[in-house]
């Protein structure tokens, strides 16, 4: 059985000097040089406690006394994509808005329209355009991205062709010297199903998943640059921004041209490379009150080194 | 004689505690059926064993074939443990009885640093080193090869270690006898260490298993992820694991649920693993 005498141990520990403890500690102050060291550390703890009352009673009316009238809960649901980038938005509204909490929660662009279509979420977030049946909707462009198809930087190929991509992927061109290139088989890098990227991807060639014929199944940009990277004969498509960010590195890959235009976030920024899409917020109606507020900010100049350190582009204001 | 108070509030506390463990296993079995279950109805088990491929995202209409997802985890786990189990058994023999005092120590120490490495760097390694190096030889590199050779990495040190302490607690008498009767070095672990010390090595070699049927990060970056039943070892593959990485950040309703049904079916292979080894395995010699 424990011993439940007295336990001297627990009670020269105890942080708030009670009367007890106090006789406890002042029976063995005068009997050597560690009941110095004791009333050092217990003044210490003393201080450190009080400091902290103090510190937590100044700070709360400080907080509330600055920043403007905003306040209560934003809930933005949607996009796996956006929801990093919304994510840090939020954080620094709300710096500026210290009662606001904005609350980002992920499940695919789908949720987002669904979530905000019926006020599940005070605004959606769908890294696509809407489409025909959503007009009901109203979006709010935040960012762009587009898709580069990527190579090893030490293949002759510079650009390719809608034809010629949808060969490749689809399987009727095999070897790189079917597009101009050396002797050797094209190892075809393509997403997993449910991906934006893909999704955007598909889309712009028209082509069904089911065609699709595969050597390598990726899930991230990042997995799609390593086996480029490590792998002169293979070709997959990836985020622009982040092709672009890997390759100015020094990471031996290469965007292939869409045709005449070049793959750099400046054509995407300009609306001019084809195969791009908008980061979208969705609203079911015309925004008031914070939801307004947080749109405006999430349009703004204030944000946009955000979105380039999530390494989407800006869009022209 | 009764048993004492203290006896009976530690039967209660460890009755409460087995109870938490196996409670979560049948939650969780209750939970994947629960979400798994719209796929299971509407699509049906056939379809799962018989369709013509994996398109979940297309809804009830889809296909759903999850066959070459099992034998792609089945081959990549026997590839690594065909290589695992006799790497990670050697090294516990001459860890254990031929190496010297300080050797064996140091070599201990490395097998657990190994151990405890992550499986997501194991993977990167093996995504921008292993697999460029068998890309030379035969492209894409992402394959069953490169899947079961990190594997095997990941969890030979499961093996040697478990196989290790297996031999260790072998009594001190057994080779006091061995040493009488005159047996060498050779024989004694051979005819002696190794049969007295199989249920322990055995028992390691079904954890190590179990972990790389479970090891997902690793597989996925470096196996290639097609869905398809490998005809070769240079094959790119899908494990079940890998196929609920992939697709669950993204899937919504129907294709979520058909994501519950590869969980139950890598379940399955677990509770096949261990009920096989169950009826499998010799009762130990001594007890």
């Amino acid at each position: 059985m424990l011993n439940p005498g007295p336990s001297p141990r627990k009670k020269l520990t105890s942080p708030l000097p009670g009367p007890e403890s106090a006789g406890v500690f002042s029976a063995r102050a005068g009997t050597g040089p560690g009941g110095w060291k004791r009333l050092l550390w217990r003044g210490a703890l003393a201080l450190l406690i009080g400091g902290c009352l103090l510190t937590t009673a100044c700070g709360k009316p400080a907080d509330a006394d600055s920043g403007p009238g905003l306040s209560g809960k934003l809930v933005l649901t949607g996009s796996s994509t956006i929801a990093p980038l919304a994510a840090e938005m939020g954080r620094r509204f709300e710096e500026v808005h210290p009662r606001v909490r904005i609350d980002v929660q992920t499940g695919g662009s789908s949720r987002g329209i669904a979530d905000a279509r019926s006020g599940t979420a005070d605004i959606g977030m769908a890294s696509r355009a809407l489409k025909d049946g959503e007009g009901d909707l109203l979006a709010f462009p935040i960012a762009g991205d587009g898709v580069a198809l990527i190579v090893h930087a030490d293949n002759p190929v510079v650009s390719l062709t809608d034809e010629e991509v949808v060969a490749i992927y689809t399987g009727r061109i095999e070897t790189w010297k079917g597009v101009g290139g050396l002797e050797r088989p094209i190892t075809v890098v393509h997403k997993a199903d449910g991906r934006a990227t893909q999704e955007v991807f598909l889309d712009y060639f028209d082509l069904q998943p089911s065609q699709v014929q595969p050597d390598v199944v990726i899930g991230d940009n990042q997995q799609g640059i390593k086996t480029v990277q490590g792998n002169p004969d293979a070709i997959a498509y990836v985020s622009i921004g982040t092709a672009d960010f890997e390759r100015r590195r020094g990471t031996p890959i290469k965007l292939l041209a869409a045709g005449e235009i070049a793959a750099t976030t400046e054509n995407v920024a300009r609306g001019l490379f084809p195969i791009a899409r908008p980061l979208n917020l969705v609203t079911r109606d015309q925004p008031t009150g914070l939801a307004a507020a947080f749109l405006d900010f999430a349009r703004s100049d204030a944000v946009d080194d955000l979105i380039e350190a999530q390494l989407f582009v800006p869009i022209e204001r | 004689m009764s048993p004492s108070r203290g006896d009976r509030w530690l039967a209660g506390a460890l009755g409460l505690a087995a109870a938490l463990a196996g409670g979560a296993i049948v939650l969780i079995l209750a939970f994947l059926v629960i979400e798994a279950w719209p796929a299971l109805r509407q699509v049906g088990l056939s379809r799962f064993l018989g369709d013509s491929g994996w398109l979940p995202a297309a809804g009830p209409d889809g296909n759903f074939n999850l066959v070459p997802m099992l034998a792609g985890t089945v081959a990549v786990t026997a590839g690594a443990m065909l290589l695992a189990v006799p790497a990670g058994v050697i090294s516990a023999i001459f860890c254990r009885y031929y190496a010297p005092l300080g050797v064996s120590h140091i070599y201990r120490r490395l097998i657990e640093v190994l151990a405890g490495i992550p499986s997501v760097v194991y993977g990167f390694w093996g995504l921008v080193v292993l697999v460029p190096w068998i890309t030379r030889f035969r492209p894409p590199g992402q394959s069953l090869l490169a899947g079961a050779l990190i594997l095997a990495l990941m969890v030979l040190p499961t093996v040697a270690l478990l196989a290790e302490s297996a031999l260790r607690s072998l009594p001190r008498s057994y080779f006091e006898g061995a040493a009488a009767l005159g047996l060498g070095r050779f024989t004694t672990v051979r005819s002696l260490a190794l049969p007295a010390a199989a249920p322990g090595i055995g028992a390691g070699c079904v954890l190590a298993t179990a972990r790389a049927l479970g090891e997902t990060m690793a597989v996925l970056m470096v196996c290639g992820n097609v869905v398809q039943v490998p005809t070769s070892f240079f094959d790119p593959i899908r494990t079940l694991t890998a196929n609920i990485a992939l697709e669950m950040a993204y899937a919504t309703q129907f294709h979520r649920s058909a994501l519950f049904v590869s969980g139950l079916a890598l379940m399955g292979l677990v509770g096949l693993l261990i009920s096989a080894v169950e009826r499998l395995s010799p009762k130990p010699a001594y007890e």
